[in-house]
């Protein structure tokens, strides 16, 4: 099991790579949703499998963490918020997926090279997928660009936030206990403001189309 | 070359002419019963073709001969392709004669047969099958080449024969860029096999197929090769598929042996496969034409992230 460790976990960083490249391609909410508690899931797998090899405890209560509030909290209360907001079956125009995806592949071979020779000095078991993490943060700001929904946005920002986790955790195995809370407080607090802020925004402009908050004054 | 070479060369030609059929009975069967119809009886295809070899040829009137002998060249052409995809065992004299590269070819050159076959008598669905299976194709190619690269890279190898044997006798090792490359073959042999997502199998006369509107026009005989034909590519499909992702179990010149297991473990291995498939064209939904090249744009898209995790994570 120790001997495929390093191996499952880039087969995993892998998964999480998939699934970026999934969600910006996806169009229906529900399924954006699904996509980012699978990535969640594969986060979680991640960090129990590289605690079990490095032997630090530390990152079992990590993953723990992301278990609680990225596989199951976060996802549930998405849901109940799309199905209040009434936009769950909504699809999203997305123009040019090609175009995006073709972008995306710029992204990941730039962070790619990048990462290469930080990865040679990491003495980190996982320090090979450092490039992966990065591509990750790499494509939720591409979503975060492309997509005009506000739901999708705040899914961009909390994967952007998975990569991010996925980049600390493989190449320092882990970052201190305290940060990790702060992070997961921060996560859980944005989410928390966000969902107010979508329901003013509907309230406001009837629609989720967050192009109409780039004019200041309506006329 | 030697004699057992021969030997496992015309078992696996023969095991793909006649198992070919029998794996697309079996898809059929899966579907039915997923979908809750009652399946035609395991042995369909095989009837089909014996009826249709029976029957009268009928040919259109300006027919040329490219129309007479486009059938005979695709089906030869799926039928090489069956011999050089190492099915069950690696010890294959014809492979040589082509390799991965040279495989997405001989595929090219069967679609290029069939769509201007299809042209030929000059019917409005045989030109607008043509096009759509021309537009399938050509993104369908590169994606099917970069997987084959993302295997060839882990092996230093583009000879499938070399591929399946250094990634059967090696130790167990995990490749993510193989999972990679597995997500987009199973994308491109969707669209290659006619599978749902992108053509419906079942049906004729409906103004959204793509391989039906090619051989509408053919009868008898002709048909009755250009559906074995389409099975034997499945097939190829099938054990490419098999051979680079689940390798255990093919015998190679060493062990001439393993060649009597293998056997049985190719039919569980397609078996499971045929599942598979049935279920993923149970469960999706026919996409849009104008959505088929985003589906095989994306399929593209991972393969070559496959092989960029392949130079990332190096060889393991």
């Amino acid at each position: 099991m120790i001997k495929f460790a390093p191996q499952l976990i880039n087969l995993f960083a892998t998964l999480i790579l998939l699934l970026s490249f999934a969600m910006i391609s996806q169009r229906r909410i529900v399924s954006l949703i699904n996509l980012f508690m699978m990535q969640g899931v594969a986060l979680v797998i991640t960090s129990f499998l590289l605690g079990y090899a490095t032997h630090q405890p530390d990152l079992y209560v990590s993953g723990g963490l992301t278990l609680v509030l990225k596989v199951i909290f976060i996802p549930w209360m998405l849901h109940r918020m799309i199905r209040k907001l009434n936009v769950r079956w909504d699809i999203e125009t997305l123009f040019n997926v090609p175009t995006t995806m073709l972008v995306g592949i710029a992204l990941v071979i730039f962070s790619f090279s990048l990462a290469l020779p930080v990865s040679r000095l990491s003495s980190s078991l996982a320090g090979g997928s450092l490039g992966i993490a990065l591509s990750c943060v790499m494509l939720s700001f591409l979503m975060l660009i492309t997509r005009s929904k506000a739901v999708p946005q705040v899914i961009g920002f909390l994967s952007m936030e998975n990569g991010l986790i996925f980049a600390a955790t493989a190449v320092t195995n882990g970052m201190p206990m305290i940060v990790e809370f702060g992070i997961a407080l921060d996560v859980l607090v944005g989410v928390l403001i966000l969902g107010v802020f979508m329901f003013q925004i509907r309230e406001k402009f009837d629609t989720l189309d967050i192009h109409h908050l780039e004019t200041l004054k309506e006329d | 070359m030697s004699w057992l070479g021969v030997f496992s060369q015309l078992l696996a030609l023969v095991t793909a002419l006649l198992l070919a059929p029998l794996l697309t009975g079996w898809i059929n069967q899966c579907r039915a019963l997923l979908q809750n119809k009652s399946a035609p009886g395991l042995l369909q295809p095989y009837r089909m073709l014996h009826k249709l070899f029976n029957k009268e040829s009928v040919m259109a009137e300006h027919a040329s001969p490219l129309y007479r002998t486009a059938p005979y060249l695709i089906f030869s052409c799926m039928l090489l392709a069956c011999a050089i995809v190492p099915t069950l065992s690696t010890d294959l004299p014809l492979s040589p004669a082509a390799d991965a590269i040279a495989l997405v070819g001989l595929f090219a050159l069967a679609r290029v047969f069939l769509s201007l076959a299809a042209m030929d008598v000059g019917t409005a669905f045989g030109s607008l099958g043509a096009r759509r299976e021309m537009l399938v194709g050509f993104l369908a190619e590169p994606a099917l080449l970069m997987v084959l690269f993302c295997a060839s890279m882990i092996t230093r190898s583009t000879s499938l024969t070399t591929m399946v044997e250094t990634l059967a006798h090696r130790e167990l090792a995990i490749y993510p860029s193989l999972l990679l490359a597995g997500v987009a073959f199973v994308m491109v042999s969707l669209a290659e096999n006619a599978r749902v997502p992108v053509d419906n199998p079942d049906t004729h006369l409906e103004l959204t197929m793509i391989h039906e509107a090619l051989i509408l026009e053919y009868s008898a005989r002709h048909l009755a090769l250009l559906e074995w034909a389409a099975s034997l590519k499945l097939f190829a499909y099938s054990c490419i598929g098999l051979a680079l992702f689940f390798p255990w179990g093919v015998a190679d010149a060493n062990a001439p042996l393993v060649l009597l297991l293998a056997l049985p473990v190719l039919v569980i291995k397609l078996a499971i496969g045929g599942v598979v498939l049935a279920l993923i064209e149970t469960l999706s939904a026919k996409m849009r034409i104008f959505r088929v090249p985003e589906f095989l744009g994306t399929a593209f898209l991972v393969a070559v992230i496959g092989l960029l995790v392949n130079v990332l994570l190096g060889a393991g």
